[in-house]
């Protein structure tokens, strides 16, 4: 069924690692922040991500868009191969950056302080020479900022006189500035209060529906992301483990982990709360500049064998659209 | 905006009163007289001391002091040709102007060379460019103003000949370099290393990926918005600096035979001259208050987060 889909955008085996500095001098040494990432996302639907902080999600995110250069794989746009590092193709960015876009998680941060508000959205007019005349530039302003619910004298004040909500709807215009296909979504909610959370998510979404957008939504509120997305993956110490349908992902985790990350959600219901089991993990969350061999969950998972700290696991499709990495799934031995 | 430079006058008026008080107090608590020397007579010098005032309680010398240099009176030195009045020496005989003019070459020099060069640090940050600018920075700032005077007098003054020796009253462009040099290294150096971090920080914000993200080139997304946003702490920097900076160095203006203020200013504290040091102090003073209350305005030129009030809140 899902076949049919265009797909939009697609990775392979992406891979982003970070130089730092080592111990010793001279030394280097690579955070492997996101570690041979596949997925495909398909055109007007919301991939959500989920996973706990520092397992790459954010990165992943800036990579597909080349905020990062990756340190290698390959990211299609549309059918066009815009970073393949085995064919050596590193197409400018240029013109992408009017389909690819990013709302990022700090709204105060992610706008130019000095910058006024109609600036901030007309740069990106400009760049891309998107209007003809100063005229035809100012209504263009003027629509976006109504179009995500300011008003248009709000054009001429500095960021730092909004709330925080507005501030993430300024980074939204912004965004929409360029009349993009894909936005990512990097935790565009988890710095504001709840009361606006939820006044921006549907925006997201009205959004979406008016535009056809395509979403990469970033977050580590699981219940937000089975709200907003059509299809789930989840992350683990830079890598994929689990990628399904929203419902499915939800209502029958394969993975161990997925498993765990779901029995913390909170549930509104205190007697079903405490009726269910939760999953304990054991220990930290490993160093990912010195990752665990073989499957990176194997430290902390409480079904691990010897073939998980030997073998890495291969992430493919278990049931139709449903894809993990794990080995214990091979033997067909998960509880699910 | 107006209440708020009012309001910042008014406090100026009182940093200087007391700056008045306690440059008076301790002068008067060095040992000595500016009329001590091997030959005079005790006679001699409680003459001339009464002639000055100088025998009177502290107390009315102060409120006397208070009191001419508001009708702006500053007095007559006591060392120069009898009666000169401070005002002429400071004004009037150039010293003032000299040590403005070296400065302020000194500062536009450190300004234009210490920001690029922080700039570029921060934009090759961990290639050699980097690390030879660290070095050499991190040399300018700890070597003294002195020894780096004298190696250029030595090298390019002495042993090439290519500039004058002593400068004197700067006559001519060539005149300028070596004292220049001498005066704005350090201050680039650190204007450089200032930058740099500041710079760093600022690249690393989000909205320069939000810039980034929205196809700015690489060289406007320095120049346009990361250099505006940095470069706060180099103003706050320059604010002292300016003021300290034409105001004369002692070292450099000693090293090359400039009858500069900053030297004068020395010769007088050493000799005791009272009524200079007092009006030389005021002087150098009000220029800061005012250097900070530019730099302060500055800001909000800067940075429209900063809002200036007369209001404490």
């Amino acid at each position: 069924m899902s076949d049919e889909r265009k797909k939009l955008v697609e990775v392979e085996s992406l891979r982003k690692y970070f130089t730092v500095k080592g111990n010793k001098l001279f030394e280097k040494k690579y955070v492997q922040a996101v570690e041979s990432v596949s997925l495909f996302i398909y055109q007007g639907e919301t991939l959500g991500l989920v996973g706990e902080s520092g397992c790459g999600k954010t990165t992943l995110g800036r990579t597909i868009i080349r905020l990062y250069e990756p340190t290698s794989g390959r990211i299609v746009y549309d059918g066009t191969p815009i970073f393949d590092s085995e064919q050596k193709i590193r197409l400018n960015m240029l013109k992408y950056r009017r389909k690819m876009q990013i709302i990022f998680q700090d709204p105060s941060a992610s706008l130019d302080p000095r910058m006024t508000v109609g600036e901030i959205v007309g740069e990106a007019l400009d760049i891309h020479h998107l209007t003809q005349n100063k005229n035809e530039r100012r209504d263009r302003i003027c629509s976006l900022l109504s179009e995500v619910g300011l008003n248009t004298e709000h054009a001429n004040r500095f960021p730092h006189e909004f709330s925080g909500g507005q501030q993430q709807r300024i980074g939204i215009a912004r965004a929409l500035a360029v009349d993009p296909e894909f936005i990512v979504c990097d935790e565009p909610i988890s710095a504001l209060d709840v009361s606006i959370q939820s006044q921006i998510v549907n925006m997201l979404e009205d959004l979406q529906r008016e535009k056809g957008l395509t979403y990469l939504f970033i977050a580590h509120d699981v219940s937000v992301v089975r709200h907003i997305s059509d299809r789930i993956g989840v992350m683990y110490l830079g890598s994929l483990v689990e990628l399904a349908e929203s419902y499915e992902l939800c209502n029958h985790p394969i993975h161990p982990y997925t498993q765990t990350l779901l029995s913390a959600v909170p549930l509104p219901d205190p007697e079903k709360s405490r009726a269910r089991q939760r999953i304990l993990l054991e220990g930290d969350i490993p160093s990912p500049m010195n990752p665990p061999s073989g499957c990176r969950f194997h430290t902390r998972c409480p079904y691990a064998t010897e073939r998980c700290k030997a073998e890495t696991p291969v992430f493919r499709e278990y049931s139709p659209g449903h894809y993990a990495a794990c080995h214990l799934l091979e033997q067909g031995g998960s509880d699910r | 905006m107006v209440a708020y430079i009012l309001k910042r006058v008014a406090g100026s008026i009182a940093i200087l009163l007391l700056i008045m008080v306690v440059t008076f107090l301790l002068m008067n608590a060095i040992p000595g007289s500016p009329f001590l020397t091997e030959k005079s007579t005790p006679e001699q010098i409680a003459l001339a001391e009464a002639k000055y005032g100088l025998d009177k309680p502290l107390y009315v010398q102060l409120w006397n002091y208070i009191k001419n240099y508001c009708v702006g009176d500053l007095g007559t030195s006591l060392k120069m040709q009898e009666g000169t009045p401070v005002k002429d020496i400071i004004f009037h005989q150039g010293k003032f102007a000299l040590s403005i003019k070296l400065g302020a070459c000194a500062l536009v020099i450190a300004v234009l060379i210490g920001i690029p060069l922080g700039c570029i640090a921060a934009y090759y940050r961990g290639s050699w460019i980097d690390g030879l600018l660290r070095v050499l920075t991190t040399v300018g700032v700890a070597v003294p103003t002195f020894v780096l005077a004298a190696l250029l007098l030595v090298v390019f003054s002495v042993n090439l000949n290519w500039f004058p020796t002593l400068s004197g009253s700067l006559p001519d462009a060539k005149s300028y370099v070596l004292p220049v040099i001498s005066l704005s290294f350090y201050y680039t150096c650190y204007i450089a290393k200032l930058m740099r971090t500041s710079m760093l920080d600022a690249i690393h914000q989000d909205y320069i990926r939000t810039a980034k993200a929205k196809g700015v080139k690489t060289h406007i997304l320095v120049l346009k918005h990361a250099l505006r946003n940095s470069l706060i702490p180099v103003i706050t920097y320059l604010g002292p600096v300016l003021a300290g900076i034409i105001t004369g160095s002692f070292v450099v203006e000693s090293t090359f035979s400039i009858p500069g203020l900053g030297k004068y200013f020395v010769q007088c504290v050493l000799s005791r001259d009272y009524p200079v040091i007092m009006a030389t102090t005021v002087v150098l003073s009000a220029l800061v208050i005012f250097m900070m209350l530019i730099v302060d305005i500055t800001y909000k030129l800067v940075d429209p987060r900063i809002t200036l009030t007369a209001k404490e809140e």
